[in-house]
């Protein structure tokens, strides 16, 4: 009986989040995107440090369908989006659910200012359809999604609040604490903020900045201090990709975790793809901001522990 | 030994000696970096609490705490002793290792007294208690102003606010958890 009710307080959020399906497939339909849906179970999910995989039989549930929506786009495909599970070892928590959504859409041609862009109609056009209006109400505060929305560098967001610069942070190895406790939280209160720039060693599939190699083209979206969509301008050269994958997979194993199989159709492929920009967007944290929810578990029909 | 994924509300850790126990957490994972988990915790002798970031494959050693039941006897500068019901053995703890349990202690009390490594830290109360008012103020019925509770001193020292019927010389029962008033004992 009690299970009833937890069921029954989420009706509210899964209304909300059934319409954002509908209004997301709308948005993406209407801007001539091609939906796309890309095997759950992959030979060989990209290698990063610090995303786990969970094995499903010799192959792996995919952690993201970046690698396959990447070799489509590879193909020719220019416009694409997927709305699907994926699966994170290890991650649970207020805002983390081993299971969960992501919205990922690519498109040739574009860089990762454009998917800036591409987020702020996207978000304002979902919160019109879903009559939330244009300032949103989310964990006590007013955010206004009138464009354009706050951009600031991973570089200035360290020296204004992480008490030491990004680099210093990345060499004593307190840069992911850094942006956790100081950073985040202030991220994205007034308007939704864009953090970009973030430095080379923490973008495993980004293209590096032209002016400045130490940098890599990447952003993540900022709502509330909630991290909401990781976006970048795709790195299109096989032999460096190769090399980043390698260190990512030593890293891995000097972490004590296994390395994964190299995604060796990818990296054939992936000379053939062309300029190409691509986004991840936690689908179940957008729902969280339109739904002012708390918890990630406030917005999916089932958390692990209620199976 | 515990490591980062038991880690949840109320487990009882031991750093640098003394036990804790964890009262909030919270798993973080900034994008494309590492897991964190952060914790507050809370020293369970001396009450501080603090914060601590752990990382992916930190372990921890469990805090082991013993119970036993005992008595309360006697209050002595800022000492409470007790005495052990099955050894008849008496042990003394310090005011500040009781926090808001001193609130609700009388003579010849039962209670539970907790242990780490054998030394008496704390102890646990039933959830409610019973004590008697000592001084409270009259209730005047014509008083229209829209309190709905009054102050009033237990035999402990302690000021809780109760209905304006409590008189002073009644048994009420406080919720020793939230330390809040729960009924008015009869007879």
């Amino acid at each position: 009986m009690a299970k009833k009710g937890v069921f029954a307080r989420r009706k509210r959020a899964l209304e909300l989040r059934a319409r954002t399906v509908q209004e997301t497939r709308r948005f993406f339909g209407a801007h001539g995107y091609l939906e796309v849906e890309t095997p759950h179970r992959i030979p060989s999910p990209a290698p990063e440090s610090h995303i786990d995989a969970l094995p499903s039989g010799p192959w792996y549930l995919q952690t993201s369908p970046e690698l396959c929506m990447k070799r489509l786009l590879a193909a020719g495909y220019e416009k694409i989006f997927q709305i699907c599970r994926c699966w994170r070892e290890g991650e649970r928590g207020s805002l983390h659910i081993p299971e969960f959504t992501l919205l990922e859409w690519y498109r040739s041609g574009s860089d990762y200012r454009g998917l800036m862009e591409d987020c702020e109609a996207l978000i304002c056009s979902l919160a019109q359809a879903l009559n939330l209006g244009s300032t949103l109400a989310f964990r006590g505060r007013g955010i206004d999604l009138e464009g354009p929305w706050e951009r600031m560098t991973v570089r200035a967001a360290f020296q204004s609040c992480g008490g030491m610069s990004a680099e210093e942070a990345l060499a004593r190895d307190l840069f992911d604490e850094i942006m956790v406790e100081a950073i985040e939280p202030g991220l994205g209160r007034g308007k939704p903020t864009f953090l970009c720039d973030y430095p080379s060693e923490r973008a495993a599939l980004a293209r590096l900045k032209k002016e400045d190699l130490s940098l890599a083209e990447r952003f993540e979206l900022y709502i509330g201090g909630l991290e909401v969509a990781n976006g970048f301008t795709e790195l299109t050269d096989p032999g460096e990709q190769r090399d980043r994958f390698e260190r990512e997979n030593a890293t891995r194993r000097a972490l004590g975790k296994p390395a994964y199989p190299m995604p060796e159709k990818f990296l054939d492929e992936l000379s053939e793809m062309p300029a190409s920009a691509g986004i991840a967007l936690g689908f179940d944290r957008l729902v969280m901001v339109f739904a002012d929810a708390q918890t990630i578990d406030e917005v999916v029909a089932f958390a692990p522990e209620d199976l | 030994m515990y490591t980062v994924s038991d880690l949840r509300k109320g487990l009882k850790i031991v750093l640098d000696n003394d036990p804790y126990m964890v009262v909030a957490f919270e798993f973080s994972k900034p994008g494309k970096g590492q897991a964190l988990y952060r914790t507050k915790l809370k020293n369970m002798i001396t009450g501080f609490t603090m914060d601590r970031t752990y990382r992916p494959g930190d372990t921890f050693e469990e805090a082991g705490i013993e119970e036993r039941e005992v008595q309360y006897l006697y209050k002595e500068g800022d000492h409470y002793t007790f005495m052990d019901n099955q050894t008849y053995e008496q042990m003394v703890i310090a005011e500040a290792s009781l926090g808001d349990a001193k609130n609700f202690l009388i003579e010849n009390m039962s209670v539970k007294v907790l242990l780490f490594r054998d030394k008496p830290i704390g102890i646990d109360l039933p959830n409610f208690v019973n004590l008697r008012v000592v001084k409270t103020d009259t209730w005047v019925k014509a008083d229209t102003s829209g309190a709905d509770f009054k102050p009033a001193t237990v035999e402990t020292g302690y000021v809780v606010r109760v209905p304006p019927f409590v008189e002073e010389g009644e048994l009420i029962t406080i919720d020793t958890r939230s330390g809040e008033y729960s009924t008015r004992v009869k007879g």
